[in-house]
């Protein structure tokens, strides 16, 4: 799949420098979209990603591509809005089709609590930025007849936040796109090149060790998702952060069209059709912290009898395909994008479940970090320092599936 | 399949019946005691590889057990119900 769409996109592949002023490891969407803003933003292309597999053989290319604005903090709200505003450029940017779509995004309510939360999520998008209403049942039909707003008799629908922006786009594409555009600045992208170590002075990153050989880098940014903690060690850094596997499935074709991106926290699932008519549904990480890439029946079984006491269309539907991939999950939900105690050692992590919306604005930040030294505004309250002083950015409630 | 937890009461239960307990290990060579703190808050071995952890089993005998996994098959390699295995930590 991969090599077929490699011949297409006209990549210049080169062998790898001794040297590089940036080594950027991982090639998933945060790797390579930092790339391509050090050298859109800041012309800096003496630039290395290696990815220890294929690009976007990570998690940028197992997720179910919701993108949304729709956080509960401000921080959170401010930082995502700008990134699903670069989302919505990035085709005229890049010239390429990266079947960006707008669908709209309900956020259901089942329960009085969960309408004064919604209510509580519209105000604070307002607040900061994004475009969230609270909406009525009536409404809620309007805008998704497939819902049935008695739930199954069990989850009566009570209200939802309406979020227009919420989108969607295909996402090993984004991926390509991002490499392309930094490759043809002159930023290299080095595929089946893992990093296994890092070369050290004193207490100093100064580069890496591959199997294709060690390579220099003035700055070392981690990308590497689920499997950061691992690489931060060889730098002998800890960090917040646990890998869980998250999964997601989708059914053969739905016959009519639907619209919206459905979501429902109190049902801890959520769907919307892909462009070939499946529906691609998600639901919350599994339970133990691993790096099995193992599906399960039950998580089928769990989400599908959750989302059809909502959509009973799905009942008539089967399961075509179930895959999973690894969260870099952090305590409180939201990401680490960062310089570390460890100098010349830079990371964007805490990427979890909710990490594609992110690309754009993550890569960029990450590079005005990298080619300043100084953080900018929108990224700055995500440092890793936060845990350390008593500022950390809880928000489970808008991150925990999607 | 899912994961199967080997509970010392009850046997091989689904994963979904416990809660997950990590036993945190602050690292000897952090000696400033505020740095204990926060490492133990919030940081995380995360290892690739075999852990040993603990579970409540909250839908069940509402016990904790010890289980030897290896996070990167999810293979249960030991558990409070193997010979020689320490019960209690
Ligand atoms: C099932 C699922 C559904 C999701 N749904 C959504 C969603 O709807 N919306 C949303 O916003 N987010 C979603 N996410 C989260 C999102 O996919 C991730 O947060 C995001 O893709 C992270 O991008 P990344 O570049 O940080 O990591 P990745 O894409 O995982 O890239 C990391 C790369 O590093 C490479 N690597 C690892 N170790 C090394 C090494 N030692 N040397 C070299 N390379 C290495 C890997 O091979 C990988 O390609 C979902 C995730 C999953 C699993
Ligand atoms: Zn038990």
């Amino acid at each position: 799949m991969n090599e077929f769409v490699e011949r297409l996109i006209s990549f210049g592949w080169r062998e790898p420098r001794p040297s590089y002023d940036v080594v950027i490891i991982g090639g998933g969407g945060h790797g390579l979209a930092t790339a391509y803003y050090l050298a859109t933003r800041h012309g800096i292309t003496n630039v290395a990603v290696l990815e220890r597999s294929y690009i976007g053989s990570g998690n940028s290319g197992r997720n179910t591509t919701v993108i949304r604005a729709n956080y509960g903090i401000p921080e959170a709200v401010r930082f995502y809005q700008h990134s699903i505003e670069l989302y919505q450029t990035l085709e005229d940017e890049t010239g390429r089709d990266l079947m960006h779509l707008q669908k709209g995004l309900l956020w259901i309510a089942h329960s009085e609590l969960g309408v004064r939360a919604e209510r509580a999520r519209a105000a604070i998008n307002t607040a900061f930025g994004a475009k969230t209403e609270f909406v009525t049942p009536e409404e809620i039909a309007r805008i998704c007849p497939q819902i049935d707003l008695s739930g199954g008799g069990v989850w009566p629908v009570q209200g939802a936040t309406y979020h227009p922006e919420g989108a969607t786009a295909r996402h090993d594409r984004v991926v390509w796109a991002y490499a392309e555009g930094a490759m043809r600045l002159g930023a290299h992208v080095h595929q089946r090149t893992p990093v296994t170590g890092l070369l050290m002075d004193g207490d100093r990153v100064i580069g890496v060790e591959t199997p294709r050989g060690p390579i220099s880098a003035g700055v070392v940014m981690s990308a590497v998702g689920g499997h950061v903690s691992g690489l931060a060690a060889m730098a002998g850094l800890r960090l917040p952060i646990r890998s869980h596997p998250l999964q997601a499935f989708v059914t053969n074709h739905y016959q009519r069209q639907f619209d919206p991106i459905v979501s429902s926290s109190d049902l801890l699932f959520y769907t919307s059709q892909t462009p070939r008519g499946e529906m691609l549904m998600g639901a919350e990480i599994d339970r133990q912290p691993s790096y099995s890439y193992r599906s399960g029946h039950h998580f089928i079984q769990q989400t599908a009898f959750r989302a059809i006491t909502l959509l009973p269309f799905l009942r008539d539907l089967r399961v075509l395909r179930q895959w999973t991939g690894i969260c870099d999950m952090s305590p409180d939900y939201s990401p680490v994008m960062s310089a570390t105690p460890v100098e010349g050692f830079y990371v964007t992590t805490g990427w979890g479940t909710w990490g594609f919306k992110a690309i754009p604005a993550g890569g960029e930040g990450m590079a005005g970090l990298i080619a300043t030294g100084e953080p900018p505004e929108l990224i700055a309250p995500f440092s890793l320092d936060r845990f350390a002083k008593d500022r950390t950015l809880a928000d489970r409630g808008s991150a925990g599936t999607h | 399949m899912s994961l199967e937890i080997d509970c010392r009461q009850c046997g091989r239960r689904p994963v979904a019946e416990f809660m997950f307990g990590e036993i945190p290990r602050v690292p000897d060579e952090l000696t400033d005691p505020d740095e204990r703190d926060l490492d133990r808050a919030f940081m995380h071995e995360n290892a690739e590889g075999p852990v040993t952890e603990r579970w409540f089993h909250a839908f069940g005998c509402r016990r904790w057990t010890t289980v030897e996994r290896d996070t990167r098959t999810d293979e249960v390699i030991g558990s409070a119900q193997s010979p020689g295995y320490p019960v209690e930590r």
